[in-house]
């Protein structure tokens, strides 16, 4: 038996939706966001509808059983069943998204707010255009004294940022649960391995209060930590960041 | 419809009137005739303080010293009838910059087609290229009416940001005026010359005219370019701003080329899909089948100077978003990181539009030969491959997150979607887009031939193999590369990606010549076989195409975020904000819709002029 075009594309939308449901949520444990599977699925929608519409005889097959509901007099019952259930579908998912609830609204964060090309740090102006870590050319020249270098980083690492960070750089140490937004998870490819060194140096020694104006309002509750730590314990840090997290930071120098 | 020789016609005139009119006003301005209040002219030369010192006057005519940039404060910036002058600016400079796009694009690929009819005598190509220039006339003239408005409005609500920077490009912007009248006279020229300068030597003297007409039209852009990139990557100044008095310098700054080459690339693509519009329009209001059929032809035409276009044109993008980030880290995080990060993903949503788009009317095309059912059963291979690279390509780095699926994450990094966020993974995902765009080309083209070489498998095989062997190295360069190496290599990357995708498109492009050398014809291609709403496509590709330029325009511009000049010249006008996403999404559609209005007036124009109205008895016998 042949399965009408129109079943067959309602099919494959309906296997896309609940294979993606199924491979995110049940399979891979990483649940998909419904904004994003929102966007998903209009996109297959539309490949769906070029695929067989692209020719004339696909396209009539498409239409074909909704021009029979409009047109034909013998399918009146079921026509005017579908013109009552289909505006008060619509009406009622519209009432059911503008019910008022008491979820906090959505946020749009932005994974990294742009650095200033300038800023004081330690009493010092500091370029961030120039900035490198000082430490960073030891790592070829003397390997054992940059792992010395590294192995301070970890311990101001772990007395001072694993209770939020983690001690696996994962953002999700003991306090995590209790920031909104969560702390930054350095092992993600797309945290610390997109940045520079003088990036990290200008978030961790300026902390939220030290994000740019322009694009405010920031949400941060990362402490200014010049004030609590030396220039060279911020530097190994990041060494320590970088070392532990198999990341590099980014650079425009072949290595 | 193909149009005789017409003589200039009233609105024509008047038009280059309001040309000559801007260009003279423009030399008025850079040249002193005319003195604005609060308008400081030709940058406060040290020749000024020449009377009162007559050596150091000596000195200053040896070599001249400019003023710093000004340091403004907002009693600086005119307020005239309470209109919001960034909002008049934005528009004026956009809708201008469209025109601008379509008018330097058309005379390039006219041009080209020009040279295929002649190299192929098909007259059916010299009547295309002129039809296609015939609606970039009414679009060059209100370029030059937009670019006069935007002219006129920043020297009205920014003068001191004017004035710094016709101190910097006086030269330059002297030169661009006499370039406008270069422009204009061949453009009228070829234009109007049309059909006098046909066949033989004269049409050499045409298509001489074509070449001068586009290196004009490229050198006013190069120019141009050189403006805006001097605001955000500016050279040949030191850090308070102060001129060296090298011109070139400032011209050739650390962002000129990387754009010269994108806005070149965009703008043959952009032209493309316009005058694909133009076709489609006339199409669907055509009444006989040769009309429908020669639109056709036209639409596919259009179509594939902008996929050719598109193709490059994300490389090009890259190399530009890679050289800002190489020249600012602050302004390439605020570009792709940033608070303009959501923009770019409605800029993917946009591009993936255009290749669904362009690859949707080429699978309506196929219904123009009855030897496509050989191909059509691999479309929907083709679709399954290019809306999953589709999904990856516009997958955010942030996602918008429910506080449920928050919780259930344990934090907003999600572990298989987030590593789809960033540039590795868009790279591989277009590269795989373009490569699935030509095999869809590939088996337009085939549809109505059969191959009659005996090593037609073998060649099918290697074709096969080839772009196995791409997507798998486009797939290890894009993973390898991109996740487990340090950026300048995931930054590098991209370019054997690039490459590879090159490689085998033109590759299989030659060989498929040659397996199809001396083919026969299934039969006579169908022009004007085609469903109506494919037409549609090309209406999409162009809407696409402008709301794309608009919102990425935006994105360019708004990088400075409170500088007129990158940290030269402060902006302290009440509008030194960066307005919210969706602010600047409304103000570019605005526009968008704007400009499609004059480009409906612009095909309305075109096919007026085409119309003859006998007049039964109201003249003399």
């Amino acid at each position: 038996m042949k399965i009408p075009k129109l079943l067959q594309a309602v099919l494959v939308l309906a296997f896309v939706y609940f294979g993606f449901i199924v491979v995110f949520d049940y399979i891979l444990d990483a649940v998909i966001p419904s904004s994003l599977l929102a966007m998903y699925m209009f996109f297959v929608a539309a490949g769906v509808f070029m695929v067989f519409t692209y020719d004339e005889e696909g396209t009539r097959e498409l239409v074909a059983p909704v021009k029979a509901m409009v047109e034909d007099p013998s399918k009146r019952l079921w026509r005017n069943v579908v013109f009552v259930i289909l505006p008060l579908a619509v009406g009622g998912g519209t009432y059911m998204k503008m019910l008022p609830n008491f979820e906090a609204p959505l946020e749009l964060r932005t994974i990294h707010p742009a650095p200033p090309s300038t800023a004081k740090i330690y009493g010092k102006r500091v370029n961030f255009l120039k900035l490198e870590n000082p430490y960073r050319k030891i790592e070829k020249e003397d390997p054992e004294a940059f792992r010395e270098l590294v192995n301070e980083g970890a311990a101001v690492y772990i007395e001072n940022c694993q209770y939020c960070h983690g001690d696996k750089l994962d953002g999700n140490g003991p306090y995590a649960a209790g920031l909104n937004p969560t702390p930054l998870n350095f092992q993600d490819v797309g945290t610390i391995a997109q940045l520079q060194e003088s990036y990290l140096f200008w978030r961790i020694t300026t902390g939220g209060p030290g994000l740019p104006k322009e694009a405010a309002p920031w949400i941060s509750s990362m402490p200014v930590w010049q004030d609590f730590l030396k220039e060279d314990e911020v530097w190994k840090v990041i060494l320590f960041l970088y070392d532990y997290t198999g990341h590099r930071p980014r650079s425009w120098e072949h290595e | 419809m193909i149009t005789g020789m017409k003589k200039p016609c009233l609105s024509d005139i008047r038009f280059l009137k309001t040309k000559v009119f801007l260009a003279l006003l423009a030399l008025a301005v850079i040249f002193g005739a005319i003195t604005f209040p609060g308008f400081d002219q030709a940058g406060v030369m040290a020749a000024e303080q020449g009377a009162a010192d007559q050596e150091v006057a000596a000195d200053a005519a040896a070599t001249a010293t400019y003023a710093p940039a000004p340091k403004l404060t907002a009693a600086d910036y005119p307020s005239i009838a309470g209109i919001n002058s960034r909002v008049v600016v934005w528009i004026f400079a956009q809708l201008h910059l469209w025109f601008a796009a379509f008018v330097l694009a058309v005379p390039i690929f006219v041009f080209i087609i020009e040279v295929i009819g002649m190299k192929t005598r098909d007259k059916r190509y010299d009547d295309m290229a002129y039809e296609f220039i015939k609606v970039s006339i009414t679009g060059y003239s209100l370029t030059a009416i937009l670019g006069g408005g935007l002219a006129f409005s920043l020297i009205l609500f920014y003068p001191h940001l004017f004035t710094y920077l016709s101190t910097i490009f006086s030269e330059s912007m002297f030169y661009y005026a006499l370039l406008f009248f270069a422009e204009s006279a061949v453009l009228y020229i070829y234009y109007y010359g049309w059909h006098w300068l046909q066949g033989g030597f004269k049409k050499w003297v045409h298509l001489s005219l074509g070449l001068t007409l586009n290196a004009v039209g490229t050198t006013l852009m190069l120019l141009a370019n050189a403006w805006l990139t001097f605001m955000m990557s500016p050279a040949g100044v030191d850090a308070a701003g102060v001129f060296s008095g090298d011109a070139w310098a400032a011209i050739h700054n650390f962002l000129w080329n990387p754009i010269n080459i994108h806005r070149f690339v965009a703008n043959i693509a952009y032209g493309g899909s316009i005058v694909g519009a133009y076709a489609a329009f006339k199409f669907l209001t055509a009444n006989t089948p040769q009309l429908r059929a020669h639109y056709d032809w036209m639409g596919y035409n259009a179509n594939f100077i902008a996929i050719c276009a598109l193709l490059p044109l994300p490389f090009a993008g890259y190399y530009l978003a890679a050289e800002i980030y190489a020249y600012s880290q602050q302004m390439g995080i605020t570009l792709m990181g940033g608070i303009f990060a959501w923009l770019f993903i409605i800029q993917a949503v946009l591009i993936g539009t255009l290749f669904l788009s362009a690859n949707y009317y080429l699978w309506c095309g196929m219904g123009r030969s009855d030897g496509a059912g050989r191909y059509t059963k691999y479309i929907k291979y083709i679709a399954i491959v290019l809306v999953a690279a589709f999904l990856v390509w516009f997958t955010p780095h942030t996602l918008v997150l429910t506080n449920e699926e928050l919780k259930a994450l344990g934090g907003p990094h999600h572990k298989i979607l987030g590593p789809l966020g960033i540039m590795p993974a868009k790279n591989t995902a277009v590269n795989i887009m373009i490569l699935f765009t030509a095999l869809s080309f590939m088996f337009y083209r085939r549809a109505n031939k059969v191959a009659t070489v005996s090593w037609v498998n073998a060649g099918n095989a290697i074709q096969v193999a080839l772009f196995t062997a791409g997507i798998a190295n486009i797939l290890l360069l894009g993973i390898y590369h991109g996740y487990f190496t340090n950026t300048v290599y995931k930054v590098a990357a991209s370019i054997p990606q690039v490459l590879t995708t090159l490689i085998v498109i033109v590759g299989s492009i030659t060989l498929d010549s040659f397996i199809y050398k001396g083919a026969t014809e299934v039969g006579p291609l169908k022009w004007g076989r085609i469903p109506e709403r494919a037409q549609y496509a090309l209406f999409l590709l162009a809407v696409s195409f402008t709301w794309l330029m608009g919102l990425m325009g935006y994105i360019r511009s708004g990088i400075r975020q409170h500088w007129h000049v990158v940290d030269i010249m402060r902006d302290a006008s009440p509008d030194a904000f960066t307005p919210t996403l969706g602010y600047a999404a409304n103000v570019v559609s605005v526009a968008a819709i704007l400009f499609m209005a004059m480009v409906m007036f612009v095909f309305w124009i075109a096919q007026v002029s085409g119309q003859k109205t006998l007049p039964t008895g109201y003249w003399k016998e």
